[in-house]
């Protein structure tokens, strides 16, 4: 392991795997989740929702379910047109329909709303809203959506005549076209990235809080960024913002299902406000899987020019993404398809050309960055399955292929075709690292006799590199927010701290993490620091934790204020040691006169002195707020190695090794890193072998509860073996580079390529995930293999 | 309809409708809302607690049912010696990251561990394969609970 530990374990700084503070609550059943709050007279909300995907609403009748008892109300469109609420604006710009007025258009979508005194008078209720639907053809895919003649799904939409959600291109296609004409060879590669569904296991929730006196709106919500739901709140609702409390509580995970705001919480804040009553509304497991943020769906088809030595000269994609009913991605206004342009990858290469569309179907909305940093899993999983089809096609080794196209070290920082500007990285070092502890060598011998006796081993490699931490605000933003973040120091008389962040930790750890960076930069110990976070009232404003953002900007703003009450407590450090502050310098936790470190103060006595003895003309108090705009993302990377071994009777591959090296900078807590890859891996595994959403040809969709969408337990998921380089990032004030995903971006493609792999000799190029045994067992009948 | 559950050690008595679950009962007619809700299909397995000692889905028990039986939450783990092990170990380990699926992987990691005192990596992977976690991988669960058998056995004098 990489040493990058500055302080003693007694301080906790950076690289110190501290125990988290978080568990204490966990372990004893004392988290506080949003379930779990429970307001006097609160009233419980169940939504009802369309069984069908496409039909026109004639009429709905909610008298039966007004009759039960406990049922205080029924919430229908044409309530909330009345108030000018059933239709609210997307993170992309579009507009989605709060509870349908017109049409429904995706099985799950939000009809009605029942409101009672408890959790079953309300399901009660919600069973007997009886709607009236007119059937229409449901589109249940973007080819189908866009072809001649195809029905608008959005015909309320002014000045929509076609089923178009976006186009996007980048990229200089002249120069990419004039590569592909000259080059040796041309691969290409057709394939779909399936819908998918982040699931968390706490499903989505609200308690609204709307005091009709005082006209403050308290508002507990499972929620990734409360400080921009805060805004968008007042900004849908007309709700005076200085009166509306955003509180997230403890989150049972997020992983992007938790950013978007949904129907459910506009309809339960509506009938806290118009009955004067908390209403609380949690969403069941089937209404998450069917109506929430998804995740990727994308259809892609990407090439690649190469000389015959296989050097990479040119990429050239063009993409068509399912959006569903509406179009509200959770990304960066400026891209439209996301970060996907970060699709060259790893290689020096000096064009690329991207286009995109994107189509809306009957299906539920969402888009949201599952997991990713705005669409980088797509264009990951893109490039490196690419590689291995190039590898196949021009009978190079894989991994060889790879070395000869690596950026190398020494052009860092280096731009790509599509204008990312890569901070850091060492790509042949990670990967012939990963190689030497998978036993490559070995490994390819054992596959080659393996073949000889009809046995199927595979050895899939993928090098990902990521582009995280957005960002700086001239490029990036959502909805018009400036995606900077902010950390607020207080330091208390004794020396005890309170730091106060605008990102919130749904399991990653932030209360334990973020203390360490403290902890590093001022000498203040880790476990004397409370961090405050998820509650807009108390903390300084932020665009929240999502896309791998909370270390590389709310990180990086934590640093820097601490940096801050470092230096005034060095100013007065050198008043209580009666010398000039320049002559002042820290070891871990203290401040002595340069030359004699027997003089010293701690900060423990600066802080006190921040309230007693202060020099003349400075300001009294420890405390400092910054708010943190990065100049450039981070780009995380790792080399992984997966062995697969594939039963060609039945198509089952199981996965021998998972060795994932990653780099990530500097890890601010070992342990809790290595827990975010273990995870991450999980889930690029699960993708990759069985965890999708489809849906039947009349908008069905399969995988509406955790027994049609399988996410793996612990009996199916691998072993990994972890492995790591250090590379800091420069432009990070402690070098962090943020690790929340990468193993979800990079890992996927390492599976599919192994499995991949094991049948490139029968001539198989591709198996679409999940890479399922009938998949497998197809591409091998159908190879004759 | 009146019931008797005793919960972590202490009998509640309440008047419930038939139709009401286990583990919604446990959570807003007891109050203790560790206990967990994760799905609608039995399948995560967020909202197991012990029963007579055995590990079962509270969302797939009626209240009614569990008349005159022993309950044990996560709020029942500790004792007055402490942390239950396996409270400890899943710290320890990092064997845990939101926490919404930790409470019921503890319960089942501990009935584990007082039938086998040295579960192998295979048989945690199968004892707790009713139960979801989305965030950890279960590597790091896995080893808190063999942590928690070892320093369970040798707190037993056999270890
Ligand atoms: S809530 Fe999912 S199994 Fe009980
Ligand atoms: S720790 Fe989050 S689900 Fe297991």
């Amino acid at each position: 392991m990489t040493d990058t530990t500055t302080t003693p374990p007694e301080i906790g700084g950076v690289g110190h795997s501290v125990k988290r503070v978080e568990d204490a609550r966990l372990i004893e059943g004392q988290g506080n989740f949003l379930d779990d709050i429970a307001l006097p007279g609160m009233l419980h909300m169940a939504l009802v929702r369309s069984p069908v995907a496409h039909a026109r609403i004639n009429g709905i009748d909610t008298d039966a379910a007004t009759a039960v008892d406990g049922v205080l109300a029924v919430v229908t469109g044409e309530l909330m047109a009345a108030h000018g609420l059933a239709w609210m604006p997307t993170l992309s710009g579009d507009t989605q329909a709060v509870l349908a007025t017109d049409k429904v258009r995706y099985q799950g979508q939000e009809v009605a709303a029942v409101i009672a005194t408890d959790p079953y008078a309300a399901a009660d209720g919600a069973e007997l809203v009886d709607v009236d639907y007119e059937m229409l053809d449901a589109i249940t895919t973007p080819q189908q959506s866009l072809a001649e003649g195809a029905a608008l799904i959005r015909d309320e939409k002014e000045g929509q005549t076609d089923n178009l959600a976006y186009t996007w291109e980048t990229g200089d296609e002249a120069a990419t076209d004039a590569a592909f004409a000259g080059a040796d060879r041309v691969v290409s590669l057709t394939t779909h990235y399936p819908r998918s569904h982040p699931s968390p296991l706490e499903t989505c929730g609200i308690v609204a809080d709307v005091n009709s006196v005082t006209g403050q709106a308290t508002i507990y919500m499972t929620s990734q960024a409360p400080h921009a739901h805060r805004t968008l709140f007042a900004l849908v609702a007309g709700l005076p913002e200085q009166n509306i409390r955003i509180i997230s509580p403890d989150i049972g995970g997020g992983f992007g299902n938790k950013v978007p705001i949904y129907p459910g919480y506009v309809v339960a804040t509506a009938a806290s406000l118009l009955i004067g009553q908390p209403v609380k509304w949690v969403e069941t497991r089937t209404g998450n899987l069917i109506s929430t943020g998804f995740g990727r769906d994308y259809y892609m088809t990407g090439e690649l020019a190469l000389t015959n030595e296989g050097r990479i000269q040119a990429m050239r994609v063009d993409m068509l993404s399912d959006q569903g009913a509406f179009y509200s991605d959770a990304q960066p206004t400026r891209y439209r398809a996301g970060l996907f342009h970060v699709c060259t990858g790893s290689y020096d290469f000096p064009h690329a050309h991207i286009k995109c569309r994107g189509a809306f179907t009957n299906k539920a909305p969402g888009g949201v960055a599952y997991r990713c940093s705005f669409r980088i899993t797509e264009a990951s999983y893109l490039i490196e399955r690419l590689m291995q089809t190039a590898a196949d096609e021009l009978g190079i080794d894989p991994a060889e292929l790879r070395l000869r196209n690596f950026i190398q070290p020494e052009q860092f920082p280096y731009e790509t075709a599509t204008g990312f500007v890569y901070d850091s990285g060492d790509y042949p070092t990670a990967l012939r690292k990963a190689l030497d502890a998978a036993g490559y060598d070995e490994l390819r011998a054992e596959q080659a006799a393996a073949r000889a006796e009809g046995r199927l081993v595979g050895i899939g490699i993928a090098h990902f590199t990521e582009a995280v931490g957005a960002g700086p605000a001239h490029t990036y933003d959502i909805a018009g927010l400036k995606m900077i973040d902010s950390a607020e120091l207080r330091v208390h008389p004794t020396g005890k701290a309170i730091l106060k962040l605008g990102v919130k930790t749904q399991g990653q750890g932030h209360e334990t993490t973020f203390a360490q960076i403290v902890a590093e930069e001022t000498g203040i110990p880790a476990t004397d620091i409370k961090v405050i976070h998820g509650d807009t009232d108390d903390t300084p404003y932020g665009l929240g934790t999502y896309a791998s953002r909370s270390t590389p900007v709310g990180g990086a703003a934590t640093a820097m204020v601490a940096r801050k009450i470092a230096d005034k407590a060095r100013h007065i450090a050198a008043h209580l040691l009666e010398a000039a502050p320049e002559d002042i310098e820290r070891d871990a936790d203290k401040f002595h006169v340069a030359g004699s470190p027997d003089q010293a103060v701690s900060i423990q006595d600066a802080a006190f002195a921040a309230y007693t003895n202060l020099p003349e003309g400075m300001e009294y108090g420890l405390e400092d707020v910054t708010y943190y705009n990065p100049p450039n993302l981070t780009f995380p990377y790792g080399s992984y190695v997966v062995v697969v071994d594939v039963d060609p009777e039945t198509g089952v591959w199981k996965v021998r090794r998972m060795v994932a090296l990653d780099d990530c900078g500097v890890r601010i807590n070992p342990m809790i890193v290595e827990g975010q890859i273990h995870g991450g891996l999980t889930e690029g595994f699960a993708m990759s072998s069985m965890q999708w959403i489809t849906f039947d040809d009349d908008g069905n969709c399969i995988g509406s509860n955790f027994m049609d969408y399988l996410v793996p337990t612990a009996w199916e998921t691998p072993r990994f073996e972890l492995l790591e380089t250090v590379t800091p990032s420069p432009h990070h004030p402690i070098g962090a580079k943020g690790v929340g995903e990468s193993a979800t971006v990079g890992s996927p493609a390492a599976f599919v390529n192994a499995v991949v792999d094991a049948l490139a000799h029968l001539g198989v190029r591709n198996i679409d995930m999940p890479v399922l045994p009938d998949r497998v067992w197809e591409a091998i009948d159908s190879a004759g293999g | 309809m009146e019931i008797t559950i005793n919960i972590n050690g202490t009998d509640h008595t309440a008047d419930v409708e038939p139709r009401w679950l286990l583990v919604d009962h446990i959570r807003t007619g007891a109050g203790l809302t560790g206990t967990h809700i994760g799905c609608d299909t039995t399948s995560c397995g967020v909202c197991t607690v012990l029963v007579d000692g055995t590990p079962v889905k509270s969302c797939t028990m009626l209240a009614v049912q569990a008349d005159g039986r022993e309950v044990t939450t996560v709020e029942g783990l500790k004792s007055a010696d402490g942390l239950h092990p396996i409270q400890q170990a899943f710290s320890d380990e990092h064997g845990l990251q939101c926490g919404f699926c930790t409470p019921a992987m503890m319960l089942v990691g501990a009935a584990l561990i007082d039938e086998n005192p040295a579960p192998s990596d295979d048989e945690v992977r199968w004892a707790i394969s009713g139960n979801l976690c989305r965030c950890t991988g279960y590597m790091n669960i896995v080893k808190a609970i063999q942590a928690a058998a070892a320093a369970a056995a040798s707190s037993n004098g056999d270890g």
